[in-house]
């Protein structure tokens, strides 16, 4: 490859500008209070981490992990995500403190280059993880606080799809005992999304007519509570009923929360087997092609890091709901106080007293204040103005003796 | 994915077209016929409850994985060879035709092999799965010229009758898949849009079967 232009940067990074900055900020100032007040302690862990700590547990594939090397040697990871650096921690510093652990984040992560439409480089996630409670209640608090979040991040219309990975796992594992590898077959053509596929590997499979027709009703359990009774009958599985009954008090408590109108259930939703061990979900906004949020239970995670614990969290997409989210920055509170030389002590004394007050205050000094001065005033009397590229709400004048204000 | 309740069809133009038409309007879809040789890039379908959209067919998973177009129908081999995050829902049965390799009677291996196509990804890991080391090179049209003119020793293109192999007096060594048009949805409008979505799918899953 070429040299870079002078402009250039690498695949998939970005620069935010002030006005989408502004959002952003505000956006996880928002989110983050909203989790503050569900309890929730932000922290912050370091942008690298161990491949083979952090980085193997991970649930982002090898090949999309950036590593390097540092200077003996060791294979380091840009975080890929943050459940797995708050597992590390809530193993490590926070050994000692008691469960449940509630802790927040808002962090850039990094994923190597993929193919797919729409996916950054690096991009923001805020989130939470629920550590140390195994209860259908805590999981039902996670999936709330996303709720409560988007609408804290301004997202205007949204829904949240909640499956389990053990209703898959207990109906395969009842329709194909011993047959591990065709049960990984079907789950793949799951997890690709591929319902195709998955019908016609069914009819090459060997099964009773009856089984067959049930694998394939799978793929229409969506909707509302009333899927879990369509599940219940569909498999005797001790593991998939377990899984039903577990999302059935997950949706009690979110009645109770009065949430229902948001949540669908949806057993055809599969995240990544080898990673969730129970609920899962995503959220979906209108007008965007990519989900929100995801999140989910992982048992198994803590007990890599030397602290076996159940464990429960979600991640909003910071990014992407940046293109959704309503309510723009007003400019209502910048002031430019303009002056000239000799009343540069008052002006100066001003703009520290209006900052005081909590009003942005630009200085300029004129050098020919007269000349200036009367465009500044009409353009100020219409209410905003710009001046040279910023927009102001109101006008302060010093060095005239008559002083023009608003 | 948008709100109003619309579906936004994203259409492949041209002979795919005209067989997902005459199976929307079979199911009891109301389709007006002369949108069939429209030349216009958005059609309204109210009739339907849709919107078409009516795109490139290699471009018809791009606007599903953006969300731009709610559902949309494409050929097998556009998926797999774009590998698009996307749900495949339907196999509709039509646009019937097969992935081959295809080279020049009396082929034998040769020291540097060139296999010209329009899915590199596709053959790319087709011959990487057979453990071949071949040099694949992307072509945009007429693949068929290639081993006739030396560019490559055979082409991995889709086959549907054979007519054009036999006039230019290529034949077919192996085939890879078979191919015909898919229904895909977004990952969004297929939870938002659910109802929507599987009525439609319902009602062509009824079709495709009468067929046969």
């Amino acid at each position: 490859m070429s040299k870079p232009k002078v402009f250039e940067k690498p695949t998939g990074v970005k620069d935010y500008l002030p006005h989408a900055v502004s959002k952003l900020r505000r956006i996880e100032r928002n989110v983050l209070e909203c989790m503050r007040r569900w309890g929730y302690e932000q922290i912050i862990t370091p942008t690298m981490e161990y491949y083979d700590t952090v980085g193997v547990a991970s649930a982002t594939s090898d090949q999309k992990l950036f590593k390097l090397l540092n200077q003996r040697g060791t294979t380091i990871v840009l975080r890929s995500e943050m459940t797995s650096p708050i597992a590390r921690v809530a193993s490590s510093l926070l050994k000692e403190s008691p469960f449940p652990l509630r802790l927040s984040y808002h962090a850039n992560v990094f994923r190597a280059f993929e193919e797919e439409a729409g996916r950054d480089a690096e991009f923001f996630q805020t989130g939470v993880e629920l550590v140390g409670d195994p209860s259908s209640e805590a999981d039902a608090e996670v999936i709330a606080l996303a709720i409560a979040s988007l609408k804290a991040a301004g997202v205007p219309s949204f829904k949240i799809a909640v499956g389990h990975v053990g209703f898959l796992n207990g109906l395969f594992g009842e329709a194909l005992p011993d047959r591990p590898e065709e049960q990984e077959n079907l789950k793949a053509h799951l997890l690709q999304r591929d319902h195709v596929g998955y019908r016609d590997a069914l009819k090459k499979l060997e099964l009773e007519d009856n089984v067959r027709g049930e694998l394939e009703g799978i793929l229409r359990l969506r909707g509302g509570v009333e899927v879990c009774e369509q599940a219940l009958s569909l498999s005797r599985s001790t593991d998939a009923q377990a899984a039903i009954r577990q999302l059935c008090e997950v949706w009690e408590v979110l009645a109770a929360y009065g949430l229902q109108e948001h949540v669908l259930i949806d057993l055809t939703m599969i995240g990544d087997f080898s990673y969730y061990t129970g609920m899962t979900f995503e959220g979906y906004a209108s007008h965007l092609g990519f989900p929100v949020c995801s999140g989910g239970r992982y048992d198994n995670l803590l007990a890599q890091f030397g602290r076996p614990a159940a464990a429960t969290g979600f991640a909003l997409k910071t990014t992407r709901i940046l293109e959704v989210a309503e309510g723009d920055e007003s400019e209502e509170n910048r002031v430019l106080v303009v002056y000239g030389k000799e009343s540069r002590r008052e002006a100066l004394h001003e703009a520290e007293r209006l900052r005081e007050e909590g009003l942005i205050a630009v200085t300029e000094k004129a050098d020919a204040l007269e000349a200036v001065l009367p465009e500044l005033e009409a353009e100020a009397a219409e209410g905003p103005f710009v001046h040279r590229g910023m927009t102001f709400g109101s006008l302060v004048v010093y060095g005239q003796e008559e002083e023009g204000q608003q | 994915m948008t709100d109003n309740g619309v579906l936004k069809v994203a259409m492949p133009k041209g002979r795919i077209y005209k067989q997902a038409s005459k199976l929307f309007r079979e199911a009891g879809l109301t389709i007006p016929e002369d949108f069939d040789d429209t030349r216009k890039l958005i059609i309204p379908v109210p009739e339907a409850n849709m919107e078409f959209i009516m795109a490139k067919p290699v471009d018809v998973p791009t606007y599903v994985e953006y969300g731009v177009a709610d559902i949309g129908i494409v050929g097998k081999d556009v998926l797999m060879e774009e590998n698009k995050d996307v749900y495949e829902l339907l196999d509709l049965g039509i646009a019937k035709c097969r992935m081959s390799v295809i080279g020049l009677p009396g082929w034998k291996p040769v020291i540097h092999p060139r296999v010209a196509t329009k899915y590199p990804n596709v053959a790319s890991q087709y011959f990487r799965e057979l453990g071949q080391q071949v040099e694949v090179i992307k072509l945009n049209g007429s693949i068929e010229l290639a081993p006739l003119i030396g560019l490559a020793d055979r082409i991995v293109d889709m086959v549907e009758t054979g007519q054009t192999l036999k006039e230019n007096g290529l034949v077919e060594r192996e085939t890879l898949f078979s191919v015909t048009s898919r229904l895909i949805a977004n990952r969004v409008s297929y939870r938002l849009k659910n109802n929507a979505i599987q009525a439609l799918c319902d009602r062509l899953g009824q079709q495709i079967a009468v067929r046969g």
